[in-house]
């Protein structure tokens, strides 16, 4: 689908020809994902509707308590410290963002009054500001109410690099005023696009500041409030065991009316996936269990006890494999896999092709990861609006072989391809886990039938994800020739994550392999198009431009996708709960019921 | 003790310090998170000194009573223990006293009539008890009474909400499993100690004495058998402690028991020093601990063992 195309369409919506609903389903056929199809309309002056709620209690209260189980447990519950899925789904039973994602990327106002968008002049048209109008009359859980003030501190708050906050990153670089006791503004020193970043979602919980004021910068880390959270969500803090407990009991006075619909909440930590979904699907002791990285066979079977079902939300979450362009055994300046040098064979487009066509995603989505893992090529898949159609999953052994033959690869005594000496010989890395190391095994199998060696590495997780600069073995290095892992969008917009494939993130012994390019391809077009889409306002371009970026990407095979890992979560079979990809899975909880 | 507890401390903390991990590692795979960041915690919690130096700051801060800050959790490793601490010691507790309230009596009965039926009986299911580990008969445990039966829960709650009565039975209910695990696997163990050791006694001449007195077999038994058949016993259940104390940790890691060792296993995934410091060093002091109580229960058991 070409600009073009989306354009004529989203007129129709303007014209009242086709629905939202209508744009957003055939944005969906073309995999181009809910949240940006809501997002182009929004951009195109479509006012951004509140999807219909499902919630169906008609009073507060009188749903009994509310058990679910993280099998591990928040270890800390002060949104601006909370590193993992974990600690934020903690922090977010009691506190509460202004604007959150719902499945389909759109943003649904929690504690702002609307959403900003162009018409309602929230959004500037030079894009270097958005207003933020807040709800009124919103107290926090010991009756101070909130206001603009409460806002802006949460900026200076996270912005201090003494406070160590980890959402600095979206804080540090914009400038927050109070307009009034209920409007805000956030500056930007540059068209953004991508507005809703600070106060939305994860990043975006607000903690109050008559309590935290005096705990700003270095001494944060003594407020007592930052293991007694008082926030402005639907229940209020009972008691926290850190990795075991958290608890909570209803808030009278929520700001929506007859939410939420249970009386206390328990959030259970530790344990393994595994029990956690029996807990759940099979003995019923629970409501709800998170993230369930269990196989599906498993699931499906434990489903079976009829107390529980399995619920599947796509999201940003893609395992992929990466191409190494440089020279990963050879030494240059104190570095392997340094820019300087050229990868001997997979520099050879027909080699990565091969590769490629070796890789069976059908069966590794079939026999491995089920539904917890559609198969695709693509390293941007969600929100489907940004979803390319041009790269079908391919699997066939004879066509690698020819392409093989063709580009004078010849088959050795021993089996193995070569050319000018150069053997067809590559060590395929991942971290240590059974889906992984299964497919590893897929790979190996098929790459034997085209001539190619395929010698299978596995580091466990705790080294090849760490930063440790002294260690060979860190996925950043990729000191071997393929590899591959889970990476995460977390954001309904790809801006920060297709930069893993411009030019200067390149991951170098200069910057301690913090570079996010891992797979050190560069291409000046990609980054001329990356440049462009940081201040491409009209998001039907900008839409278009990541496509481009994601199909540069895949089809030079720097990368490709394996499958992509959606959020799995278990629940009762009574229980309604919308989980987002794009937020927490807490993030609706004042909408959680059960029905009758 | 003090120099035994300083040695284990050397030890722990250089083993730590070279193992793999880095506890803000989430961090660095997160995108959207800088590496300022990163680098920032680093050096607010120590973490860029070199090894030695930060031992030195964790054994000074370690004697004015500090037992130093999670990085994880952000809060003193000291509230994170405590609160953890009762649980295991009750968990722990009760299964001792389970183990020995079985082993005792089967022991010493089996030694009393030594090859009859019981004794190859209660030979038998000792041996299958102490030689399975306690992760697997956990695991049997829930699929049986949990998941065919539906008696138990396995899913330890600390907050229990009920009152009275019920609050006291809810928390017997859910430690059945868990304590049974820990206290027969101990209990097996000891069964085959005590019935040996009291054979050990009961051929002895004074024993011999006390029965052509014309004591009765049960006074016998008791006063005279038992009470010196117990010495090596009591050792075995000393230096048995921080086996208990391993078992504990994959128990409560089975049946989610908010105890130290899950708390351990949590911190250790998590990289997190200063609780992983701390919970194994409260393990080390409650196995010193336990091996003191045992040097004062031979005192009470054999007057003959005097304190000098």
């Amino acid at each position: 689908m070409n600009e073009r195309e989306l354009r004529g369409l989203i007129g129709k919506v303007k014209a009242g020809k086709l629905s939202r609903r209508g744009f957003v389903q055939r944005m969906m056929a073309v995999g181009i994902a809910a949240p940006i199809s809501a997002q182009l309309l929004v951009a195109s002056g479509v006012a951004m509707a509140q999807s219909p709620s499902t919630y169906k209690p008609t009073k507060r209260g009188g749903g009994g308590p509310l058990k679910v189980l993280w099998w591990q447990g928040p270890t800390l519950l002060n949104p601006h410290f909370a590193v993992g899925t974990k600690d934020q789904d903690g922090s977010r039973l009691f506190y509460e963002p202004l604007a959150a994602w719902d499945n389909d990327g759109n943003l649904q106002p929690k504690l702002a009054a609307v959403i900003p968008t162009k018409e309602n002049g929230g959004i500037a048209a030079d894009g270097k500001s958005v207003t933020w109008k807040l709800k009124q009359g919103v107290t926090w859980h010991d009756g101070k109410p909130f206001t603009a003030d409460d806002a802006v501190f949460n900026w200076e708050y996270a912005k201090d690099p003494a406070t160590a906050a980890v959402t600095i990153g979206s804080y540090q670089d914009v400038v927050v005023e109070k307009v009034d006791q209920y409007t805000i503004v956030v500056k930007f020193a540059k068209p953004t696009p991508f507005w809703a970043d600070a106060f939305v979602g994860t990043r975006g919980m607000q903690i109050p500041k008559h309590l935290f004021a005096d705990f700003i910068g270095a001494k944060s880390r003594d407020a007592p409030t930052n293991l007694k959270p008082v926030g402005t969500g639907p229940y209020m803090f009972k008691d926290f065991k850190p990795g075991d407990l958290v608890t909570g009991v209803i808030n009278p006075n929520y700001h929506q009316a007859n939410k939420p619909f249970f009386d206390s909440i328990e959030m259970k930590g530790g344990g393994d996936a595994v029990s956690a979904a029996r807990a759940v699907l099979q003995t019923g002791e629970f409501d709800f269990a998170w993230n369930m990285q269990v196989e599906d066979e498993i699931l499906s079977r434990l489903e079976k006890g009829g107390k529980g079902r399995v619920q599947v939300t796509p999201g940003g979450n893609i395992e992929h494999i990466q191409f190494n362009t440089t020279d990963p055994w050879t030494e240059v300046d104190g570095e392997r896999s340094s820019i300087k040098t050229k990868h001997p064979t997979l520099s050879d487009p027909a080699v990565r092709k091969a590769i490629a066509l070796i890789v069976d995603n059908k069966s590794i989505e079939q026999h491995i990861y089920g539904r917890t893992g559609p198969a695709t090529r693509d390293f941007l898949n969600n929100p489907s609006r940004f979803r390319s159609k041009d790269n079908p999953v391919e699997f066939n052994v004879d066509k690698a072989n020819e392409i093989l033959d063709k580009a004078g690869w010849a088959k050795g005594a021993d089996g193995i391809r070569a050319k000018d000496g150069k053997k067809l010989k590559f060590v395929y890395q991942t971290s240590i886990n059974q889906p992984r190391q299964k497919t590893q095994a897929i790979v190996k199998q098929s790459a034997q039938k085209a001539g190619i060696d395929m010698e299978l590495k596995s580091v466990t997780a705790s080294v090849f994800f760490s930063s440790d600069v002294a260690n060979p073995d860190t996925y950043t290095k990729f000191y071997c020739d393929l590899q591959m892992y889970t990476t995460t969008m977390s954001q309904p917009d790809p801006q920060v994550f297709m930069n893993q494939f411009t030019s200067w993130e390149v991951a170098t012994k200069d910057n301690k392999w913090q570079g996010r390019n891992i797979t050190r391809w560069r291409n000046e077009e990609y980054d001329k198009i990356f440049r462009a889409s940081e201040s491409e306002l009209d998001p039907v371009k900008r839409t278009a431009m990541y496509i481009k970026m994601n199909d540069m990407a895949v089809q030079d095979l720097a990368v490709m996708g394996v499958v992509q890992r959606p959020t799995v979560s278990a629940l009762a079979s009574k229980l309604n709960a919308n989980i987002s990809g794009w937020d927490n899975n807490t993030s609706d909880l004042s909408d959680w019921f059960k029905d009758a | 003790m003090i120099p035994s507890l300083l040695g284990i401390s050397i030890v722990l903390f250089s083993l730590l310090a070279m193992a793999p991990g880095d506890p803000f590692e989430e961090l660095a795979t997160n995108p959207a998170i800088p590496p300022e960041v990163r680098a920032n915690l680093r050096a607010k919690f120590g973490l860029d000194d070199p090894v030695w130096m930060r031992y030195w700051h964790w054994l000074i801060a370690m004697m004015q009573g500090d037992w130093g800050f999670s990085f994880v959790s952000r809060m003193d490793v000291s509230t994170l223990i405590l609160q953890r601490l009762p649980v295991t010691l009750v968990v722990i507790g009760a299964s001792q006293i389970l183990a020995i309230a079985v082993a005792l009596p089967v022991g010493v009965l089996a030694a009393t009539r030594p090859y009859s039926l019981f004794d190859q009986i209660a030979n038998t299911f000792a041996f299958i008890g102490f030689s399975l580990p306690t992760f697997f008969t956990g695991l049997v445990l829930i699929l049986i009474f949990s998941i065919q039966l539906d008696w138990l829960p396995f899913v330890y709650r600390a907050d229990i909400s009920a009152t009275g009565w019920a609050f006291y039975w809810e928390h017997i209910k859910q430690s059945i499993m868990p304590v049974t695990v820990l206290g027969l696997f101990q209990g097996a163990a000891l069964v085959r100690f005590v019935r040996s050791s009291v054979l050990d006694v009961i051929r002895l001449d004074y024993v011999t004495t006390a029965r052509s007195k014309g004591i009765g077999e049960r006074k016998v038994i008791t006063k005279h058998v038992v009470r010196n058949a117990l010495i090596p016993v009591v050792t075995l259940v000393a230096l048995q402690m921080p086996i208990v104390f391993g078992g504990a940790v994959v128990t409560e890691q089975i049946f989610r028991v908010p105890g130290i060792g899950s708390l351990l296993i949590s911190a250790m995934l998590a990289n997190d020093t200063p609780v992983v410091m701390g919970v194994t060093f409260v393990s080390a002091c409650l196995v010193v601990l336990f091996n003191l109580i045992a040097d004062i229960l031979y005192g009470w058991l054999d007057p003959r063992i005097a304190f000098r």
